[in-house]
C-alpha cells in the first residue's frame, strides 16, 4: 500500500477490507458500482467483487434505505449509499421511524445491522440542496450511530466498526474532506465508535470538532499557539454514542469549552454536548462555553457568503481568543 | 384443496375472528389503551396466502396485522398480552397492535407508516436471493398504499433485481375514511399499476380462503422459479371502522350488508359442508377456536405489567440504550 492515502480512497479501502473478511457485506447505492460512486468513493469494488455483491440502483432513495433494512433484518450487512446528505430528506421515514425503532418495538427480536454512507457538509459552491451539514438531524433520533471521520484512517477504523456493528450506523464522510491526505492505517484497524480522540494537546482552551470542523480547529490552534494560547483539540469521531469522558477529562486539564459545529446552531450536535457538561462538569469551569456554529440560513451559493454562514478559521480564532481572556 | 386442509383455515380464521372481537371487547372495558385496526373481514387473505408459503418465508404486513401475525404463528394469547401491555406480550409490550412482530416465524414485523414495509420485503427477497435460501419475501398492505412513493420505488426495485417477493394488496375499499376510488386515478389500484413495472397484476376474491391460497401459491411458485415479482389484490371489506374511534358511518348501508353477506367465514363454512364435512365438525372447530381465545384472554389479564426498567433496554443490539460513554 502506498505511504499515502487519500480520505476519498479510505472509504473504498474500507468497505473494501470488510467486504473481503465478510461475505454478508454489500453495497448498495445510486452510480456505485461500474462509475465507482459520484465521488468515486466506490472505486474499484465493483471490479473486485463484482455485481452480486456491488449493486446499482434507481434513483429510489426509500427503495435503497427500505431493502437495506430488509436485508439487514434477515443476515446480510449492507452498506447503502445515499450520495449526497441532503437527500437523507427523501428517505426520511426509514431514518427517522423504521430503522431505528424497529428493535425496540419488536420488544429485541430484530436487529439491523447496516451502514447508510452519505457524502456530508459544504465549502464546495454546492448551493443550498447540496451542502448541507445534516449530522444533527439524525442527532435526533434515538436508536441511529453516527460517525463522521475526519482523517483517512479513521475511515477505514470507523467503516470497519460501523459495518461489524449489530446497530444501524449512519456514517458521514464529508465532501470537503475527499482530496485530503494521511498515512494507510495497518490492516485490521477498526475504531470503535464512541472513543474520542485528542488530536492535539494545549493547557487553556478545549476546542470539540467534527469531521471537516477538525481542520479547523487545528489552524486555529496553530495560529492562537503564536499568540501562547494552548488549545487542545478533540475529534468527536462519533455522534452517538457521544464520548463525554474524553471532553469532560480535557476540560479538567483547560478549563474552557469552545464547539465547532458545521450544522446550523439552532438544534446543533454543540448544545447537547454543552448541556452535559453544564450538567456535570460546571465545576471544572472558569469561563463561559462558546459555541461556533453555521448560520440558521441555507447554505449560500457564491465562498465569500459561503464564509459569512461556515465556520472559519479566523471565526474559531476569535472565540477561543475571547474566552482565553475571560 | 383437501377438506381437512380446509378444515384447519377455518379453523385459524375463526381463532382470528374471534381474538378480533375479543381486542374489541378488551378495548371497551379500558384494558387495551392506544388504537387497534382490527382485520375481522379480512381473514382469509392472511390466512389463505400463509398457507401457501412455507414456513421461513418473510411477511410483512401493516399496523392492521394482528390476522398476518397469528396466521403466521402468534398465539391469541401473545397478541392479547401484548395489546393489554403485559410482560408477556408478543413484543415485551413495547410495539403495541400496530407493531405485531414475531421474528421466529420469519414474521418481520407491522408498520405503522403507510407503504413503509413494502421495501424492506423487497429487501429480504434480494437477501434470501444473495444467500441462495430460495425464500420468499411477502408484503401485505393496504388499498391507501398504492398512493405512496415507497409503493412504486420498491415494486421497480423488485422488477428490475427479478426478486422473489409478492405485494399483496388487501383492497378494502377505504382508506381511513375516503374511498380509494375517489382519490386514485385507476380502478385496480395496486393490479392496475403492476404492468407499468412490467409487473403481473392480479385480482382475487379476498374473501375466499382457497381462491387466496390457490393464488398466492401460483404466484409464488413463478416468483421461487427466478420469474420475479407479482402483485395480488385481494378485494375485501373490513367489518369495523377504521380505528377504533371510527364508527364508519360513511359506508352505505347496502354495501356493508351486501359485503357482511359475503363473509370469509361463511364462505369457507359452505365450501366445507359442500365437500360433504358434516356441520358438527365445522362447529367444534369454532368451539375449539372459542376455547383457546377464553383461555388467552384469561391468561393475558392474569400477566403481570412490565418491569419499568424495559423503557430502557432494546435500543442497541447489546440490549440497552446508552447513547453516550
Ligand atoms: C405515511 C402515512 N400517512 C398517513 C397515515 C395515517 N393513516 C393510517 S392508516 C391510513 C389509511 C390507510 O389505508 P389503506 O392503505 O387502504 O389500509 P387499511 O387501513 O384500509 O388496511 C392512513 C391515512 C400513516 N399512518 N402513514
Amino acid at each position: 500500500m502506498a505511504d499515502v492515502i487519500t480520505y476519498r480512497e479510505a472509504v473504498a479501502e474500507g468497505i473494501a477490507r470488510e467486504m473481503r473478511r465478510d461475505p454478508s457485506v454489500v453495497c448498495l447505492g445510486e452510480d456505485i458500482g461500474e462509475a465507482g460512486g459520484v465521488f468515486k468513493t466506490t472505486a474499484g469494488l465493483f471490479k473486485e467483487f463484482g455485481r452480486e455483491r456491488v449493486w446499482d440502483t434507481p434513483i429510489s432513495e426509500q427503495a435503497i434505505v427500505g431493502a437495506a433494512m430488509g436485508a439487514a433484518m434477515t443476515g446480510m450487512r449492507p452498506v447503502a449509499e445515499i450520495m449526497f446528505s441532503d437527500f437523507l430528506a427523501c428517505c426520511w421515514d426509514y431514518l427517522a421511524n423504521e430503522i431505528p425503532k424497529v428493535r425496540y418495538m419488536t420488544g429485541g427480536q430484530v436487529t439491523v445491522p447496516l451502514v447508510v454512507r452519505t457524502a456530508n457538509g459544504g465549502g464546495l459552491g454546492f448551493g443550498a440542496q447540496h451542502s448541507q451539514a445534516t449530522e444533527n438531524w439524525a442527532l435526533t433520533v434515538p436508536g441511529l450511530k453516527i460517525a463522521a471521520p475526519s482523517t483517512p484512517a479513521d475511515v477505514i477504523g470507523m467503516m470497519a466498526a460501523a459495518i461489524r456493528s449489530d446497530d444501524p450506523v449512519v456514517f458521514f464522510e464529508h465532501k470537503g474532506l475527499l482530496a485530503s491526505k494521511g498515512v494507510p492505517p495497518p490492516p485490521d484497524h477498526v475504531v470503535e465508535l464512541g472513543h474520542a480522540a485528542v488530536v492535539r494537546e494545549g493547557a487553556d482552551v478545549t476546542l470539540v470538532a467534527l469531521a471537516s470542523m477538525v481542520p479547523v480547529a487545528l489552524k486555529a490552534a496553530e495560529r492562537l499557539a503564536e499568540e501562547d494560547i494552548g488549545v487542545e483539540v478533540v475529534d468527536l469521531r462519533s455522534l452517538v454514542p457521544l464520548d463525554m469522558a474524553t471532553v469532560l477529562a480535557s476540560l479538567g486539564r483547560t478549563s474552557r469549552l469552545v464547539t465547532v459545529e458545521e450544522n446550523p446552531y439552532q438544534g446543533g450536535w454543540g448544545a447537547t454536548l454543552v448541556s452535559v457538561v453544564a450538567d456535570e462538569g460546571f465545576a471544572l469551569l472558569d469561563a463561559p462555553v462558546r459555541r461556533v456554529a453555521a448560520e440558521c440560513v441555507p447554505l449560500p451559493f457564491a465562498d465569500v457568503l459561503e464564509e459569512q454562514v461556515i465556520p472559519t478559521v479566523d471565526k474559531v480564532v476569535a472565540a477561543v481568543r475571547s474566552l482565553a481572556a475571560y | 384443496m383437501d377438506t381437512a386442509e380446509l378444515l384447519a383455515l377455518y379453523e385459524q380464521m375463526a381463532l382470528i375472528r374471534r381474538t378480533e372481537k375479543a381486542a374489541h371487547d378488551l378495548f371497551l372495558q379500558g384494558l387495551v389503551k392506544g388504537t387497534t385496526h382490527l382485520a375481522a373481514g379480512h381473514e382469509a387473505i392472511a390466512v389463505g396466502a400463509s398457507a401457501a408459503l412455507l414456513p421461513d418465508d418473510y411477511v410483512f404486513a401493516t399496523y392492521r396485522g394482528h390476522h398476518h401475525a397469528m396466521a403466521r404463528g402468534a398465539t391469541p394469547e401473545e397478541c392479547l398480552a401484548e395489546l393489554m401491555s403485559r410482560a408477556t406480550g408478543l413484543c415485551k409490550a413495547k410495539g403495541g397492535s400496530m407493531h405485531l412482530t414475531k421474528a421466529a416465524t420469519n414474521m418481520l414485523g407491522s408498520y405503522a407508516i403507510v407503504g413503509a414495509h413494502l421495501p424492506m420485503a423487497v429487501g429480504a427477497a434480494w437477501s434470501a436471493r444473495l444467500r441462495g435460501t430460495g425464500q420468499l419475501a411477502v408484503a401485505f398492505f393496504g388499498d391507501g398504499a398504492t398512493n405512496i412513493g415507497s409503493f412504486h420505488e420498491a415494486l421497480n426495485l423488485a422488477a428490475v433485481w427479478k426478486l422473489p417477493v409478492l405485494f399483496v394488496c388487501e383492497n378494502n375499499l377505504y382508506m381511513e375514511y375516503t374511498r380509494i376510488a375517489d382519490v386514485t386515478a385507476v380502478p385496480r389500484p395496486a393490479a392496475d399499476r403492476a404492468p407499468a413495472y412490467g409487473i403481473p397484476g392480479e385480482v382475487v376474491d379476498g374473501n375466499d380462503v382457497v381462491a387466496v391460497q390457490e393464488a398466492v401459491a401460483r404466484l409464488a411458485r413463478r416468483a421461487r422459479a427466478g420469474d420475479g415479482p407479482a402483485v395480488l389484490e385481494a378485494e375485501t371489506y373490513r367489518h369495523f371502522g377504521h380505528s377504533r374511534a371510527d364508527p364508519a358511518t360513511y359506508r352505505p348501508a347496502e354495501e356493508v350488508e351486501r359485503w357482511l353477506k359475503h363473509d370469509p367465514l361463511d364462505i369457507a363454512h359452505g365450501r366445507l359442508i359442500e365437500a360433504g364435512v358434516p356441520e358438527e365438525t365445522v362447529t367444534a372447530a369454532d368451539e375449539r377456536a372459542q376455547t383457546v381465545v377464553r383461555q388467552a384472554i384469561e391468561a393475558a389479564k392474569s400477566a403481570p405489567p412490565p418491569d419499568p426498567r424495559e423503557a430502557f433496554t432494546d435500543v442497541w443490539a447489546d440490549g440497552g440504550a446508552a447513547w453516550r460513554t
